[in-house]
């Protein structure tokens, strides 16, 4: 099986976030850059994949050039090519305009599989492999938390998360879109042949006109979500904090919840 | 031109969701906000008495797609019920609870019919740069402020809470049904029924103390403080996701949206940032202490008290001040 694996490059959650000087993105200067949590379960989850049908894991971003770290790591992992679409054209899209360009590079491809994350840990849209989806005109799945492939390799069984520690189990047509949750498996690590090996693989780079789009399909001037400003919530009721060295904090906490809180 | 907007409910086995009373109250004040009307939009199976329940509210109308192949949700039949309904009728504004159901198939309906797209909204408001929402980024630690563009229905999914069901106005609506054409090619899946997730469920839910870990706790091999800890308290151990996705503890200790809901009379937080999908698990806790090296972590909005700091010092810290608190009482 043909396998496109969607990989965003987002900050590391434990990154210290300041607003950026024109006040509409975080500042990206010295933050950390990683491949999100979701999307890292959903590249496993398509090496697996790759290994028992005998096929490939082809790994697309969009994104800055920053991002070819992160594809240099799926590679190394064992995706066999990348398509990072880091034209300037591509930039400041929203989940439907983001979906409509990894759609067109996914299609160039030729694939029978595609996997994406479930959410993205910085703009948190939900949405982009549901758009890819809808624009390759195949079904698609939020949420999965197990996938396999019956027999005659023409459809899929998918366990599927809902609220409150429930899956639901359906039956998909192949091709298909998946959008695979945090927790589906254990990812892998890359050995240093891996990274050796990742050296020597392909990282194409179409522009909007390779995948047969126009630039006014792709980034900022087909994004429908403007963004105008970004910043930190205000608080409204605060914690009351205990101030001190950890000892001294916990003896005060300790004492507020015998007293005033009654709870322990 | 009035503007139309619709609050599209959600309901299951007969059940309607309380996010779609939410989703009823922001469509009422944003008819208010915007000179409009709201109206609700139910889909599924024989869902008279369901519509009946939702006509009690000042709304223009009901709307209900009722199909034998909207008996259960797919996400193939309600795209294709919504994209024909929102063409037929125009609405401008089309508001869903941000659920696990509609964030799976609202997306491609937004795709479908060439609407712009705001997911999970927090709140809005109507000034110089005309109709503004807010919504969560960086899961949760900050807001970005949007705006959309381009002609065509807005949909917007609502985050749980952000909308206070109990400011929805009561009325008397009547019920009117949409038109539905459907055929079983239409739906994108066949489903072969539901499981529990996490096995034998440990049922956290009647817990008296929780302490539950987050990543910040940073392995399994490190939880041997918290465990001491909470058997001096006689607490349950519970964790956010990422802990158990990682498998430092069993699938049926994560609280959350997709675990359990708990609500008890203490919830102490060890190095848990407080995302909205850990929040709506435990913000029914009487008291809530949070430890978290992040003076900023959205988890001290939510908290009575807080300790910044690491928690690998404040853990054995407060065992000590429990026993000698105990000794001297
Ligand atoms: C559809 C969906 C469903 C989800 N369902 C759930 C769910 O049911 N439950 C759930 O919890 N999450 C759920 N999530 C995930 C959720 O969005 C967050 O990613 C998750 O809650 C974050 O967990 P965390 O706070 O442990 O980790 P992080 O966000 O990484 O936070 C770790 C925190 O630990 C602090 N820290 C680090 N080291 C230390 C130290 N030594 N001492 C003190 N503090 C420290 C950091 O400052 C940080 O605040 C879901 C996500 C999605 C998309
Ligand atoms: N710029 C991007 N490049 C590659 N994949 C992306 C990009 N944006 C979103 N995705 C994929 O879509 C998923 C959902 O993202 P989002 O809709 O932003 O929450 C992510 O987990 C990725 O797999």
């Amino acid at each position: 099986m043909k396998i496109a694996v969607c990989i965003k490059q987002v900050p590391d959650t434990e990154a210290r976030l300041r607003v950026a000087p024109d006040g509409r993105w975080i500042d990206e200067a010295d933050v950390p850059f990683v491949i999100n949590e979701s999307d890292e379960y959903a590249l496993e989850e398509g090496l697996k994949l790759a290994e028992t049908t005998g096929g490939e894991v082809i790994a697309i971003s969009l994104g800055p050039e920053r991002v070819r770290e992160a594809l240099r790591k799926a590679l190394a992992l064992g995706a066999s090519r990348a398509v990072l679409l880091a034209n300037t054209a591509f930039r400041g899209g929203d989940a439907l305009a983001d979906g409509r360009a990894l759609a067109a590079a996914i299609a160039r491809e030729g694939c029978d599989l595609v996997l994406t994350g479930s959410q993205s840990d910085d703009q948190g849209f939900g949405a982009t492999g549901t758009v890819v989806a809808g624009h390759l005109g195949w079904p698609h799945a939020w949420l999965v938390m197990g996938v396999e492939v019956e027999e005659g390799g023409a459809s899929l069984q998918v366990t599927r998360e809902m609220e409150s520690g429930t899956n639901e189990i359906f039956r998909m047509a192949l091709p298909a879109v998946l959008e695979i949750q945090a927790g589906i498996n254990h990812p892998r690590y890359a050995s240093l042949k891996g990274i050796m090996a990742a050296k020597k693989k392909e990282i194409a780079e179409p522009s909007p006109a390779d995948l047969g789009l126009q630039e006014s399909e792709v980034g900022a001037a087909a994004a429908r979500l403007e963004v105008l400003s970004v910043g930190f919530p205000e608080s409204a009721a605060a914690a009351q904090i205990l101030e001190g060295d950890a000892v001294s904090a916990a003896k005060k906490l300790v004492g507020l919840l015998q007293g005033e809180a009654r709870v322990i | 031109m009035t503007t139309r907007i619709w609050a599209v409910l959600q309901q299951r086995e007969g059940k309607l969701h309380r996010m779609g009373w939410e989703a009823i109250a922001a469509a009422q004040r944003l008819a208010d906000e915007l000179g409009g009307s709201a109206e609700a939009v139910l889909l599924g199976s024989e869902i008279g008495d369901l519509a009946r329940e939702a006509a009690g509210h000042d709304l223009a109308a009901v709307r209900t797609a009722d199909h034998p192949l909207l008996a259960g949700y797919t996400p193939g039949g309600y795209v294709a019920t919504l994209a024909a309904a929102i063409g037929a009728e125009r609405p401008d504004f089309v508001l869903f609870p941000h659920t696990y159901q509609s964030v799976e198939y609202v997306p491609r309906l937004a795709q479908a019919i060439g609407a712009a797209l705001v997911p999970e909204a927090i709140g809005f408001e109507r000034g110089e740069a005309g109709l503004v929402w807010r919504r969560p980024i960086l899961t949760g630690k900050m807001q970005a402020r949007v705006r959309t563009r381009g002609a065509g229905p807005v949909l917007v999914s609502l985050q749980s809470g952000a909308f206070s069901a109990d400011s929805r106005r009561p009325g008397s609506a009547g019920v009117a049904p949409l038109p539905v054409e459907l055929g079983a090619a239409d739906l994108g899946r066949e489903v072969l029924g539901v499981e529990q997730a996490g096995g034998d469920q440990v049922d956290l839910s009647k817990a008296e103390v929780i302490v539950a870990v987050g990543r910040g706790v940073g392995g399994a091999d490190k939880l041997a403080p918290v465990q001491e800890l909470a058997a001096l308290l006689k607490a349950e151990i519970g964790a956010s996701r990422p802990v158990i996705d990682a498998g430092w503890l069993p699938r049926d200790r994560q609280i959350g949206s997709s675990g359990q809901t708990v609500s008890p009379k203490l919830y102490l937080a060890l190095g848990i940032s407080g995302a909205i999908q850990h929040l709506v698990g435990m913000k029914g806790s009487t008291v809530v202490v949070a430890v978290n090296k992040d003076a900023g972590a959205p988890i001290f909005k939510v908290a009575h008290y807080g300790i910044v700091g690491d928690l690998h010092e404040v853990v054995p810290a407060l065992t000590a001040a429990v026993r000698e608190s105990r000794a001297a009482g």
